[in-house]
């Protein structure tokens, strides 16, 4: 049963990730990563590290994917020229590629026989809780760290919004300062005149 | 049974894949950011893996900061795209080549 799960869920990983590369459409690829999160989402489970999948799934699909499909959509990239040079740097590319499999390969494949001492550990009782352990974890040994990544997030949304806010001239907007700062006196005039009245 | 090689060579394949797609596509930097985060869960994947069969949490807690350093880059780089975009009218690599202000 793991060993179906983990093939199946692994080939439609791979099969997503062909397609990021090759979709024509930055629509499609944007799609396909989303299906490449939740398989590995599923994968990540097999591995007992429940709350990442969640997280991931939450995180990734939920808020990173819906922004870059907000800025695919936003930009309206022409489809039909994306493609042009698609060949230009592929020998460049494929020589490369086939250098880091055969490195990965002779680390993974080749010496494989030594990574036999890594065996897996019996599977965690039913009430076993991994958020638990990860958050004692988190809250404790790696707290400083919990910190800094929270700075990081705020320099994130304060970069983010800095960058894309622009001051268009010419633009009417309100000043609310000067509205709230408005006394009855600048604007009301009492003015005392006789009734004219025809008889 | 899965060992741990077949979870590395998932994670392997993955991750090559990630660089052929930055190679191979030159046109749009959107895709090339779509490789990046497809690379860094390749990285998440291998953490995860060896966390399991280590019976260690900090490979855990380690994919959890990338994960919140990979969405501020995210953020950050799609903003950039967007001023990007505003300025030049297209976002393609080989356009730019050139660090003109």
């Amino acid at each position: 049963m793991e060993a179906f799960i983990f093939y199946f869920f692994g080939s439609v990983l791979i099969l997503a990730g062909i397609g990021v590369i090759i979709a024509r459409n930055p629509v499609h690829s944007a799609m396909s990563l989303v299906l490449a999160f939740v398989t590995s989402s599923f994968l990540w489970m097999l591995l007992e590290a429940e709350f990442l999948a969640i997280v991931l799934v939450l995180v990734y699909v939920g808020a990173v994917m819906v922004l870059f499909l907000f800025v695919v959509m936003m930009l309206d990239v022409n489809v039909s020229q994306t493609r042009a040079g698609f060949t230009r740097y592929a020998p460049l590319g494929i020589g490369l590629v086939i250098l880091i499999v055969g490195m990965l390969g002779y680390v993974v494949w080749a010496r494989t026989q030594e990574m036999n001492f890594l065996q897996a550990p019996p599977r965690a009782a039913a009430d076993f809780s991994n958020t638990e352990v990860l958050g004692s974890q988190l809250y404790t040994v790696y707290m400083y760290p919990f910190e800094l990544a929270a700075v990081i997030l705020l320099v994130a949304i304060v970069a983010a919004i800095s960058l894309t806010m622009r001051r268009r001239p010419g633009l009417k907007v309100q000043n609310v300062a000067r509205q709230v700062a408005v006394r009855r006196e600048d604007r009301v005039r009492i003015v005392s005149m006789e009734a004219d009245k025809e008889s | 049974m899965i060992t741990v090689s077949h979870y590395l060579t998932l994670s392997s394949l993955l991750f090559i894949l990630s660089i052929a797609g930055i190679f191979l596509n030159r046109k749009n930097v959107i895709l090339l950011l779509m490789c990046i985060e497809l690379m860094l869960l390749a990285v998440n994947f291998n953490f995860i893996t060896l966390s399991r069969f280590l019976g260690d949490t900090a490979g855990q807690v380690f994919v959890f900061f990338i994960l919140t350093v990979a969405a501020a880059e995210s953020a950050i780089g799609l903003a950039i795209l967007v001023v990007l975009f505003r300025s030049r009218k297209n976002i393609e690599v080989e356009s730019l080549d050139s660090m003109k202000g």
